[in-house]
């Protein structure tokens, strides 16, 4: 196997929780993503699923450097982009972009479409000449699936999956090599969202793109990923590729996220499933040892004394004392 | 087959704006019956939650038009008055809402709002209706009580905060509650609680539950009849099983095949409904529909089809003889191409 195109090693971001006006001491910190590593190879699509505060979007934001990673390493084609500043940075951006989930708050209403998507030129320094940058545009709204003569529109013209589109061509514009789409689809109805996923799939075929998708909706995660990996707390709870994860989950809470997903497929109703008890702990203050012992159905002595490491078994790689066999 | 306990008949809500009169319900007919759980499922914009607004009197103002009827109990909730709608209120019909964070007062204490929406119904004193919340906070699966009755809404993680919406709906023994998209805004594992949670209250207390929501599978978890809306209308009703393993209208097809399975093969690309909605101030002569559908003909742009009774008490509008419907669905289910299910559908020329 070739090189990856992106290898994260113990990626930790804490947020500070501080008391004080003046004098902010600092009394102690979110753990929001507490040691995550991962590889994602060219031409891949990875998954990142999980509850609200797993800390998927918190990763998303440090792969695209629009926060500071507390620690850890995230090599980009070889290059590590943790320490990156300055002029540097901004050229690991332009193969680095991101989708956003909420297509009304992501783009400026008071940008005429045409400026939002010529933004990422613009600030490249690419396509110095009006003509050429208008073109351009107009090749990129024409590839998303916008009439290109809707140019000099406003957002609000647009209804959420066009706009969702600009947000996708203003991403493609710069031609990444890899795309953070960070819940593209949530905000959509299911007409619409299978119209954005099925141009992603499409855009990921031409131009070759390596996609890191993020989505707590896992049909959706299903349908586009090579490879999934669930998160739980902050930490990594398992990663599979996408056909063993689904059949064969081998985390307890990847089996417990499955079951509570609600289905309309005929014999998928109205089976027994086991419900996960509880809500996530806060991540302020996680659970010792095994994140997930204090909601698993399989815990015993070992899961609050000692931390599982992710272990590979079969193709699966499984952060469990008890991980379940296929 | 009891009585219905609600009744809704040829209900309209249009609102006069700007623009136009925006009809956001075009005739809508249901009913349940005590105990029944009904799911109204449609995207953005077809009437389903407006419709939900109107049965407790919410869309009431000078540029709201309201027609038709809804039989609740003997009386019509659409010539109501204020006064006597006010009483049928979280007594008779309660309604729970996405958001649970903004629909509970940040400043008051939990239970403090729950005690609220028991006085407001029967004089009950402070005590009693204090021991009444603890009671029902527990009956939602709030552990330790009547300790989080002097909890604030903040306190809450999202799904305790739906559970309290609950335990304020039930405070007057509603028999129907109106649940509108109740677990949107909730992670999957919560939202599974809380459906299992409304799920046991419905049968312990033999309360009906309405169930308004996007998500077709929260509709098959927790629905015994569906109702899928389209442009403010009702275009396809049957009981659940039968709507997913036997839908009938093109709609609904287009809706089932446009999301992704959790099981099966994964297929190389979605196939989505192309277009999308019609707008709601000009409708489109003859079928919403027919501009996406892809089995439409020249006769479903000029004549609207009416919601009708087919086999088995189901019902759906569309103007193509429902055996021929009923032919196509299974190739498509299973990935077939709308060229070849165009063929079954049309049959022979």
């Amino acid at each position: 196997m070739s090189e990856p195109l992106l290898r994260v090693t113990d990626l930790v971001k804490h947020f500070p929780i501080t008391r004080g006006v003046v004098l902010q001491r600092q009394v102690g910190a979110v753990r929001a993503v507490d040691g995550v590593s991962f590889d994602v190879a060219q031409g891949e699509t990875l998954g990142l699923v999980g509850e609200t505060g797993c800390g998927k979007s918190t990763t998303a934001r440090m792969l695209a450097r629009l926060i500071d990673p507390t620690s850890g390493k995230i090599e980009f084609d070889g290059e590590d982009l943790a320490g990156l500043k300055g002029r540097a940075l901004k050229d690991a951006r332009r193969q680095i972009q991101m989708v956003f989930q909420d297509p009304y708050s992501s783009l400026n209403p008071r940008k005429r479409v045409g400026s939002i998507i010529e933004e990422p030129l613009r600030i490249h320094g690419l396509l110095s000449e009006g003509d050429a940058r208008r073109k351009r545009v107009q090749e990129l709204m024409d590839r998303v699936g916008l009439n290109p003569e809707h140019y000099n529109r406003f957002p609000h013209e647009f209804s959420g999956g066009q706009r969702q589109r600009i947000g996708v061509a203003r991403a493609i514009a710069l031609e990444p090599r890899l795309l953070i789409a960070d819940e593209p689809v949530s905000a959509l109805d299911v007409s619409i969202q299978a119209q954005i996923l099925n141009l992603l799939k499409d855009l990921q075929k031409d131009m070759g793109l390596t996609i890191i998708f993020i989505a707590h909706d896992l049909s959706v995660v299903r349908h586009m990923c090579d490879r999934v990996a669930v998160m739980y707390l902050g930490k990594i709870a398992e990663i599979a590729p996408n056909e063993d994860l689904y059949a064969h989950p081998r985390h307890p809470y990847t089996e417990a996220l499955l079951a509570a997903v609600p289905s309309p497929e005929p014999g998928r109703a109205g089976r027994a499933r086991a419900l996960l008890g509880g809500d996530v702990p806060s991540p302020a203050n996680p659970p010792a040892a095994c994140r997930f012992h204090t909601r698993c159905a399989y815990a015993d002595a070992i899961c609050s004394a000692e931390e599982p490491l992710l272990l590979q078994r079969d193709g699966s790689v499984a952060a469990c004392h008890h991980p379940l066999s296929g | 087959m009891s009585a219905p306990l609600l009744q809704v008949e040829n209900l309209s809500v249009s609102f006069n704006t700007e623009d136009g009169v925006v009809k956001a319900v075009d005739g809508v007919s249901w009913s349940i019956e005590p105990g029944q759980s009904l799911g109204i499922v449609g995207e953005s914009g077809s009437g389903k939650t407006v419709g939900g607004l109107t049965l407790l009197g919410l869309t009431r103002s000078r540029r709201t038009t309201v027609t038709g009827r809804a039989m609740f109990e003997g009386s019509d909730l659409v010539s109501m008055d204020d006064e006597s709608l006010r009483a049928v209120r979280g007594k008779g019909i309660a309604m729970i809402f996405q958001d649970p964070l903004s629909s509970l007062h940040p400043f008051y204490r939990v239970g403090d709002q729950i005690i609220e929406a028991i006085q407001v119904h029967s004089p009950t004193p402070k005590k009693v209706a204090r021991a009444r919340a603890a009671e029902l906070l527990g009956l939602v699966g709030i552990p330790d009580p009547s300790a989080r009755l002097d909890s604030y809404p903040h306190e809450f993680s999202g799904g305790m905060r739906q559970r309290a919406m609950i335990a304020m709906a039930l405070s007057n023994e509603p028999r129907l509650l109106i649940a509108d998209e109740p677990t949107t805004a909730l992670d999957v594992t919560v939202q599974a609680q809380i459906l299992e949670l409304l799920d046991r209250l419905r049968r312990e207390l033999q309360m009906a539950l309405v169930i308004i929501t996007h998500d077709l599978g929260v509709v098959a978890e927790t629905a015994e009849q569906v109702a899928v809306m389209y442009a403010g209308r009702i275009v396809e009703q049957a009981p659940v099983n039968e709507l997913f393993s036997h839908p009938m209208h093109p709609y609904t097809w287009g809706l089932l095949r446009s999301i992704p399975k959790l099981t099966g093969p994964r297929n190389a690309a979605l196939l989505p409904i192309p277009g999308r909605p019609p707008s709601l101030i000009s409708r489109p002569t003859g079928c919403a529909f027919a501009q996406r559908c892809a089995y439409a003909e020249d006769e479903c742009r000029v004549t609207d089809p009416v919601l009708a009774a087919t086999a088995q008490g189901r019902q759906s509008a569309c103007l193509i003889p429902h055996e021929r419907r009923m032919a196509a669905w299974p190739a498509l289910a299973a990935g077939g191409t709308e060229a070849d299910a165009r063929k079954v559908v049309r049959g022979p020329k």
